[in-house]
């Protein structure tokens, strides 16, 4: 029946328009990309949870990491599978994309491979040897998760850096005739992207893990366990946040000269021009930006360190290569920029309580925002998705492929776009509703489990059938 | 030359994806026909400790094989990507619930919730497979064009393509049934053994009957393919037939020493008597053969360093999960339940009488399968004579 209702869309389907298409790479893209922070990240604070419950005998960390694992497990298992939606979608939504250019931007892919197997392998060996295996033979095998989390990301981010920087091969008549693997995983643009991201994976699963005890503290749970769990992922993400400013700012003045449409449109700069203003927000509707604020120079100084610096504008290409929605990526850069500033005060914040008091700012301001960090570190990384793919627009790989030429000639788009919102949905609920249930059953303090799927839990194993539940 | 090599990497990364992913999806189908709470319960929990540590390191397999395909045969993958988008997306909607159910089961605390979890997990691992397998058919009975535009249903609803998914499924129940009584072995769980003993040679029945009626069928519908596959492959078959009934025989005079290595090379020889039957054609009945398909040199020699580097890092650490999972030190962290007394004795009790008909068990199964399969190929024969 459904086939049916797709075979005769497919066949209605005559126009490009392939914003559905992007929509559903967007939602399944933006929901997997939480898990695979989580993923990249989230092993390397367990680990240290671990090492300084093994190292120092501390108690509250061996509790805390052991716990972390069990949530880890979930998340690294509905990462695995929507990570494999994605690799599904390259071939069922953009067949064009990898029919011209898989044999190029496949190489990063096969590496990821390699690393997604010994993620998989030792998460396998970590997260269910914590009973039998000595402590620590169990952290280093959780060494390899760590690892290859960050090696795995770098070469996905290859593939994402290579779209916009797309090099590292000759093409002849439309038939890609060699590839360069090297210049095609470290390519221009995989130079900053690639710690860009990673810095922002440690940053949401840190502040992330800190949210979940602030709202702890917050709640009057304020006990060692809770402030231990708090540090664990605060301290890390905290340090790492100026790095991160640093090395995104880097990024916007290389966006400024390999993809200056896509900067133009991050800063609304329409005309090129030198003496650009800064606009902080705003609307640009119809040639005018509404509700910004206006820096004068400040743009050019941002790019080149002078006011006379000149900046490219969206006017330097035709009106049919310029990305659509300019509002959403300037805003979307704002919102990021803007979020990361504030988790680098919250960290100065902290820095200066410890400095003068040797202990966290007791304000209660400091634990509301600490329990919002994870939340804004997410917001701030899916702006940051949204600026560099959006901005990418029209281009699929940057001025050499569009998007529409990349997307599958098949219809049905709009309804497995909407299967697609609906089980993510769940998914995501399901997702936070089980981790939730585990908090709930960690404060109970009940760690004897169920263990067995269905059924009647362990001790009631030898009552006769009928007084069981059937 | 680096074509036919890397071609040769994508029908090992498929082998190791059906030997070993395709049990996990077994395990799925064991776990939906184990009964109600009280009764599947005990082979719920074997198969639930066997698959939890292992699943997603073998799952990999999958995107390792899908990122091969598309890499060193771009033109062909965009070609299956598009005529075969519809069982693709019906098993990728499959991999996505089996994996969040499987996952969320062990989590949850109350049983209606693990039900709901669990039925999902079971039924997704039924539909993944199969409509994998109707993929795999359609390409092997050359429904995909070189050039495909839109997405084709008479594609993977011919009876070759359904075939093959009701093959793939008897095949993956048929290796976790056998992994498992190998399983229970290691255990000491008699009991367990025997159960899941009878579901493999049930499966192996199926299997069988629905290779034979799928042989039948290419010999009708695709005479080209059945000339190869009796041609050239059937050194392949032949041996995979073989596996099957050594596995069937030395189980029925219970000395099932090796059986799951028998098992897992009889589905191997099924994969690649597939792959020599077609070679070098990569879509059959187009002109795409493995090295006009679309990658470069350069690219193939990429993916051939990628795959020695898999190797050198990959294999020893597989072995080393593997071997830390049989000896039984994975499972259970600060959760997962500790191995009970209680079953512990069920498993003394059922000792010394391996055969008899374990807790839950149904006899006459093995009869049933084998009615059931005849069942099957006489339909098929019935459906090919009205034509």
């Amino acid at each position: 029946m459904r086939a049916g209702v797709l075979v005769v869309l497919a066949a209605g389907q005559t126009s490009r328009n392939v914003v559905p298409y992007r929509a559903q790479m967007a939602t399944t893209l933006g929901f997997h990309i939480i898990l695979a922070c989580l993923g990249i990240a989230l092993p390397s604070i367990v680990l240290l949870a671990e090492f300084i419950g093994l190292r120092r005998h501390n108690e509250t960390a061996m509790r805390l990491a052991q716990r972390w694992s069990q949530a880890m497990g979930v998340l690294i298992a509905v990462g695995a599978v929507t990570g494999t939606v994605l690799s599904f979608e390259m071939g069922l939504l953009w067949p064009g994309l990898m029919r011209s250019y898989g044999a190029v931007l496949g190489f990063p892919f096969a590496v990821e491979g390699l690393f997604f197997f010994l993620e998989a392998i030792f998460a396998g060996i970590y997260l269910w040897g914590w009973r039998r295996l000595p402590g620590w033979a169990h952290w280093w095998s959780g060494m390899p998760i760590a690892l290859s989390g960050i090696f795995g990301a770098m070469s996905v981010i290859a593939v994402n850096a290579w779209m916009n920087q797309p090099g590292g091969f000759t093409e002849k008549n439309g038939k890609i005739t060699s590839v360069n693997a090297w210049q095609v995983f470290f390519n221009h643009a995989a130079i900053y992207e690639m710690p860009h991201m990673i810095l922002a994976a440690y940053m949401v699963a840190g502040f992330l893990v800190a949210g979940v005890y602030a709202a702890g503290i917050l709640r009057g749970r304020r006990d060692r366990y809770h402030y231990t769990g708090f540090a664990l992922g605060f301290v890390p993400a905290a340090i790492l946040t100026p790095f991160q400013i640093f090395v995104g700012d880097t990024a916007a003045r290389s966006i400024a000269q390999d993809q200056p449409v896509k900067f133009a449109a991050m800063e609304y700069v329409a005309r090129t021009s030198r003496q650009v203003p800064e606009w902080l927000g705003g609307a640009y509707v119809n040639g005018r930006v509404y509700g910004g604020i206006k820096i004068p120079y400040l743009d050019s100084l941002l790019v080149g360190f002078g006011p006379g610096t000149r900046v490219t504008g969206w006017d330097s290409v035709a009106p049919a290569d310029r990305p659509p929605v300019v509002w959403l990526i300037h805003l979307s850069f704002d919102v990021m920029v803007g979020l990361g500033t504030l988790l680098l005060l919250l960290g100065l914040w902290a820095l200066w309580g410890w400095w003068r008091r040797r202990q966290l700012p007791p304000q209660r301001l400091f634990w509301v925002a600490g329990a919002l960090s994870g939340v804004a570190a997410v917001v701030a990384m899916e702006c940051g998705w949204i600026v560099t793919e959006v901005g990418r627009q029209p281009w699929v790989v940057y001025q050499l492929q569009t998007t529409s030429e990349a997307a599958t000639t098949n219809g049905g788009i709009l309804t497995s776009l909407t299967l697609v919102i609906v089980l993510y949905a769940i998914l995501g609920v399901a997702t936070i509703a089980i981790l939730r249930m585990l908090g709930r059953r960690w404060r109970r303090g009940d760690t004897a489990e169920i263990g067995v799927p269905y059924g009647p839990p362990p001790e009631l194993e030898d009552l006769p059938a009928g007084q069981v539940e059937p | 030359m680096a074509s036919d090599v890397v071609g040769g990497i994508l029908l090992a990364g498929i082998t190791l994806y059906a030997v070993l992913g395709g049990a996990d999806f077994g395990g799925g189908l064991w776990d939906l026909l184990a009964g109600g709470d009280q009764r599947g319960r005990r082979p719920r929990r074997l198969i639930d400790e066997s698959i939890t540590p292992v699943w997603e390191a073998n799952h990999v397999w999958l995107v390792f094989d899908l990122v091969i395909f598309w890499t060193a045969f771009p033109q062909a993958f965009a070609s299956v990507m598009i005529a075969l988008a519809l069982p693709l997306w019906l098993a990728l909607a499959g991999i996505v619930l089996r994996g969040a159910g499987f996952a969320f089961r062990k989590e949850l605390s109350t049983v209606s919730l693990q039900r709901a979890a669990g039925a999902t997990f079971a039924f997704s691992s039924l539909l993944t497979p199969f409509f994998m397998g109707t993929v795999v058919g359609a390409i092997a009975a050359g429904a995909v064009p070189a050039n495909a535009t839109h997405a084709s249903l008479a594609a993977w609803t011919s009876p070759t393509a359904l075939m093959a998914g009701f093959l793939f499924v008897a095949a993956c129940g048929y290796l976790a049934a056998v992994y498992l009584a190998g399983e229970a072995k290691v255990r000491g769980d008699r009991a367990m053994q025997a159960y899941f003993t009878r579901r493999a040679q049930a499966a192996a029945i199926v299997g069988g009957a629905l290779s034979l009626a799928a042989l039948f069928e290419l010999h009708n519908s695709e005479p080209a393919l059945y000339a190869r596959l009796t041609g050239r492959a059937l050194p392949l078959v032949v041996i995979a037939g073989v596996c099957g009934l050594a596995v069937l025989a030395l189980t029925a005079v219970g000395r099932p020493t090796g059986i799951r290595v028998l098992a897992a090379l009889g589905v191997a020889c099924v994969v690649w008597g597939w792959g020599v039957a077609s070679y070098p054609v990569l879509l059959p009945g187009t002109t795409v053969t493995l090295s006009n398909a679309g990658a470069p040199d350069t690219t193939m020699i990429a993916i051939i360093v990628v795959f020695v580097a898999a190797v050198v890092l990959v294999m020893p650490s597989f072995v080393l999960l593997y071997m830390l999972q049989g000896r039984r030190l994975l499972g259970g962290g600060e959760h997962g339940a500790p191995l009970t007394a209680a079953a512990a004795r069920t498993g003394q009790a059922a000792a010394g009488r391996p055969w008899q008909s374990a807790a839950g068990d149904r006899p006459g199964l093995v009869a049933r399968s084998a009615a059931l399969g005849l069942v099957a190929i006489t339909a098929i024969a019935r459906r090919r004579g009205r034509r």
